[in-house]
């Protein structure tokens, strides 16, 4: 691996939409993905000079095991202890959208052929939001990688970026899926043990701090993350019921009396019109809020893993000492234990140097995320509102003018 | 849905409204032609314009004439405009009787004119003004209010009483504007009686609020939470509505019963309205016969204006059910988001809490607060999507129930006339046969029997025509009344939609200097 120092690269803040330009070193991007039955192909694409690859542009497949594999891959390894790991994309999971749309089809002879076509038509719109999450998940994680400036150097992802044949990444076989358990309840069994009880002393005033955030701050947007997933059902559900009452009013309108004709007629045209509104507003909420929660939730707790690795190094470096003084008392094996102390010594400063870095940028980047997001958020809310507004009034204005 | 005294809503215009209805309206041009053309109706005493779009003001010609052989019990207001008798028979309530008779007369009937000898004393004067507002139907001067329910007693025979405010310039009332406690059973009972008297000759009485068993138990029970509150409120509406929509109705107007039930402050109570009392066995069991009884009829029709008009009222029942169905639904999902917003605006708070970063921190607050305006606001709209929206379309399901019924009770009517013929062609047959045997006695017998009898006929066919004049009639004012509704409270409820959304465009002006002053 070639050291390639880029001490003035910026790191562009990070959020959740793609806002990831990496500089002409490495840049990638999804730029196509299918679904077939139960998996989603997504084509990498990437645009590289760096002279490690063979070409400066080129493509490959993946799945998302692969994914998975390649986050896992940085996690275990040892020298990035001291970085927060971009969150693995959740798996696409279309599961919710297909049954819905088998269920429609299942059919149900109270609901006429335009509510069908226009249900269809509203869950295969979900499909595709879907969908397009998910390919923006994977984009986004792979962007992030690309642009940290000690990620982007791994051998793995290289492999990742480059290699024609598929990478053999099965999904994780049981053993692995119940190692992967275990290996979580120690972690939590660990920490829990290393702050609590051994006396475990935290002498920087800013790792606590960010200990004691952390763990809060994880729990409430975990919180947040469940309930504004509730609003969005609610909202969805909302706009969906806009279609039997549209084609009530409408079949009401074709044959009432003529007074009331116009009047049926046009409102159904209104909600209509609202229902589509509606569901632009549970969609935009959806992305700038909903995803927003969810991947700083999934951040967090990649912050967490770092507080965690960070004390372990502490135990660690704690550990080396005590039997570095047992092992002077005793005078026996003492340049052993002063080697592995000054190991343990020098590796948890260097892990907290580079976790102190990547805390600050994690609040940076949140603060940055969240900033773009909300305003987004609001932009579009005031869009549709003034829509619906005009929408609203048009009709009133047509109703009050009839005789 | 308006009882709001509105001033005609296009002064003039109202003129060409009618006119243009007249012309153009299936509803009327039949009744029109029909009544127009044939000035020799089956009744003698008919009257020449009897539809309401002719009638807006200014004196009709002098040939009213007032019969008292209609089994409406009050001269109709579009009767009355005939000034010189402003006396009016005032009937009072008679007992509870079975739905389908008449409470006529068996004697023939003759064309009286004008001031007829009355001798039931006069209960009101009303001055022409007055009569001409309610023949137009539109403006009339009552103004009714239900309102601070309160809980009375305690345990299972607690009750709720409400306020019935009356707010009127109409001089058959003693005061202009007078209130009075009843409970729900009063109104009940006051349907019952309207429904009795006017029900079976053609009057589309509106039907009274629904009884809940559930509901009432929950409030006499006392609990306070919110559903009892809103069982309340909704029955609240209910009822104010029910009292609008009945004072709406010209002859119901001038009921006394309805009367009492506005003024005086003491009000006999209404036993047979409880659904489990002997009383209501019998509705229930009558009911049941009536529907067996109507599959059984058939009737010739002869004027396919009832048959096309009983067509269109059923579609109209399919139609506002469904959409009715949908519109709950609505109402149900945006409760939902309501709830499901306010349980965010909280999360979003504690997030904004524990948040570390100082400018996203209050944002985050921020946020939750415009949130927690923005349930409330869904509630809000809900509340609208309910009782402005969704509650008129049960009224009229339930009161086209009652058109319906009013339907029914003509081809009982029918029946009745035929089979009073069928008789009358058996004594006929009876008589004949004893014409033959010689039996001088029983001839006599036969001979006084088929005169009864040809009376029946000729009541019976008379009490036809009648119900189904005042039928024409009600489902002409039913119609215009529903046009009315409709198009008030789809206004209403737009107004509603535009509201919410302006509120929306507020708060989210509102914050969005916030998101933007995030560093």
């Amino acid at each position: 691996m070639e050291e390639n120092p880029d001490p003035g690269e910026e790191r562009q803040p990070c959020s959740v939409s793609m806002d990831l330009q990496g500089d002409g070193a490495l840049q990638v991007e999804i730029s196509d993905a299918v679904s077939e039955r139960d998996k989603v192909k997504f084509t990498v694409h990437t645009k590289s000079c760096l002279p490690h690859f063979s070409q400066t542009e080129f493509s490959v497949v993946r799945q998302h095991e692969e994914f998975i594999w390649l986050h896992d891959a940085y996690t275990d390894n040892e020298d990035y202890a001291g970085i927060i790991i971009p969150p693995a994309p959740p798996k696409p999971d279309f599961e919710a959208s297909r049954e819905k749309l088998q269920r429609l089809g299942e059919g149900d002879s109270s609901v006429t052929r335009e509510e069908f076509a226009k249900m269809k038509q509203e869950l295969e719109g979900e499909y595709l939001a879907i969908f397009k999450k998910t390919v923006a998940m994977h984009e986004v994680f792979l962007q992030r990688l690309a642009a940290h400036p000690t990620l982007r150097r791994d051998h793995n992802l290289y492999v990742f970026l480059e290699y024609g044949q598929d990478l053999s990444v099965r999904g994780k076989n049981k053993k692995e899926l119940f190692g992967g358990f275990i290996r979580n309840i120690v972690k939590s069994a660990d920490e829990a043990l290393i702050t609590g009880v051994s006396g475990l002393k935290e002498v920087d005033e800013f790792f606590e701090h960010e200990r004691t955030f952390l763990l809060e701050y994880h729990t409430r947007i975990r919180d947040a993350c469940l309930r504004v997933d509730r609003v969005m059902r609610s909202h969805k559900c909302l706009a969906e019921d806009y279609i039997p009452v549209s084609a009530a009013l409408s079949s009401l309108g074709t044959q009432e009396v003529h007074q009331l004709k116009t009047s049926f007629l046009k409102l159904a045209e209104l909600f209509e019109r609202l229902r589509k509104l509606e569901g632009r507003v549970a969609s935009d909420e959806d992305l700038k809020l909903s995803d927003m929660l969810h991947y700083y939730m999934r951040d967090a707790q990649a912050a967490k893993d770092l507080l965690y690795r960070r004390l372990r190094a502490l135990a660690d470096y704690e550990n080396a000492n005590k039997a570095l003084d047992k092992a002077r008392m005793r005078n026996r094996e003492v340049r052993s234990a002063e080697t592995h102390q000054q190991l343990c010594c020098r590796r948890f400063e260097h892990l907290s140097d580079s976790a102190r870095q990547e805390l600050t940028d994690f609040k940076a980047r949140r603060g940055s995320a969240f900033r773009k997001n909300l305003i987004e958020l609001a932009e579009l809310e005031l869009k549709h509102a003034k829509a619906s507004t005009l929408l609203l009034r048009n009709t009133l204005t047509a109703l009050k003018g009839e005789p | 849905m308006a009882a709001e005294r509105e001033p005609p809503p296009l002064g003039d215009g109202k003129q060409a409204d009618f006119e243009e209805l007249e012309d153009g309206e299936d509803l009327f041009t039949s009744t029109v032609s029909t009544l127009e053309s044939s000035p020799s109706s089956p009744e003698p005493a008919s009257l020449p314009a009897e539809d309401l779009s002719t009638n807006s003001n200014g004196p009709k010609p002098a040939e009213i004439i007032l019969d008292d052989d209609r089994e409406d019990l009050f001269a109709e207001a579009t009767e009355e405009v005939s000034l010189d008798s402003p006396e009016r028979e005032p009937i009072l309530s008679p007992e509870p009787s079975p739905a389908i008779t008449p409470i006529t007369p068996t004697t023939l009937m003759a064309p009286r004119i004008e001031s007829k000898s009355m001798s039931a004393p006069v209960i009101f004067d009303r001055s022409r003004d007055e009569i001409e507002e309610e023949a137009n139907g539109d403006v009339f001067d009552i103004e009714i209010g239900v309102s601070d329910p309160e809980k009375v007693g305690d345990g299972m025979n607690a009750y709720m009483a409400y306020r019935v405010t009356t707010k009127t310039s109409l001089s058959m009332f003693n005061k202009n504007e007078f209130s009075v406690k009843r409970r729900f059973s009063d109104f009940l009972g006051l349907h019952s009686k309207l429904a009795t008297k006017y029900l079976h000759v053609g009057y589309i009485v509106p039907p009274a609020p629904e009884k809940s068993i559930v509901g009432m138990t929950k409030v006499k029970v006392g609990k306070e939470d919110s559903s009892s509150t809103e069982f309340v409120e909704k029955r609240r509406a209910a009822l104010e509505r029910y009292l609008q929509r009945t004072v709406k109705h010209p002859t119901l107007l001038q009921d006394p019963d309805l009367r009492q039930f506005l003024e005086s402050s003491e009000l006999p109570r209404a036993v047979n309205t409880q659904a489990l009392s002997g009383a209501g066995i019998l509705r229930m069991v009558n009911k049941a016969a009536d529907a067996v009884n109507k599959m059984t009829i058939k009737m010739n029709e002869s004027d396919a204006w009832f048959e096309e008009k009983q067509q269109q009222f059923e579609n109209l029942d399919q139609q506002l059910r469904k959409l009715h169905a949908s519109v709950e639904a609505l109402v149900c999902h945006r409760k939902e988001l309501s709830a499901n917003t306010a349980a965010f605006a909280k999360s979003a708070a504690m997030l904004g809490n524990s948040e570390d970063h100082t400018a996203l921190s209050r944002a985050l607050s921020q946020l939750a607060e415009v949130e927690e305006k923005i349930d409330q606001l869904h509630q809000e709209q809900a509340f609208a999507d309910f009782y402005v929206f969704s509650e008129l379309l049960s009224d009229y399901i339930r009161l086209i129930a009652a058109v319906k019924g009013v339907f029914d009770h003509r081809m009982k009517c029918w029946q009745k006339w035929d089979d009073a013929q069928i008789t009358l062609q058996k004594k006929r047959e009876a008589e004949a046969k004893m014409m033959l045997a010689n039996k001088p006695d029983k001839i006599q017998q036969a001979k006084n029997e088929i005169r009864e009898w040809e009376a029946k006929v000729q009541q019976g066919e008379r009490d036809f025509e009648q119900i189904s004049k005042t039928i024409r009639k009600e489902v002409g004012r039913f119609e215009k009344e529903r046009v009315k509704d409709f198009k008030t409270v789809i206004i209403k409820y737009l107004e509603s939609l535009v509201q919410t959304q302006q509120q929306l465009i507020k708060y989210w002006e509102a914050f969005l200097p916030e998101a933007k002053a995030i560093a």
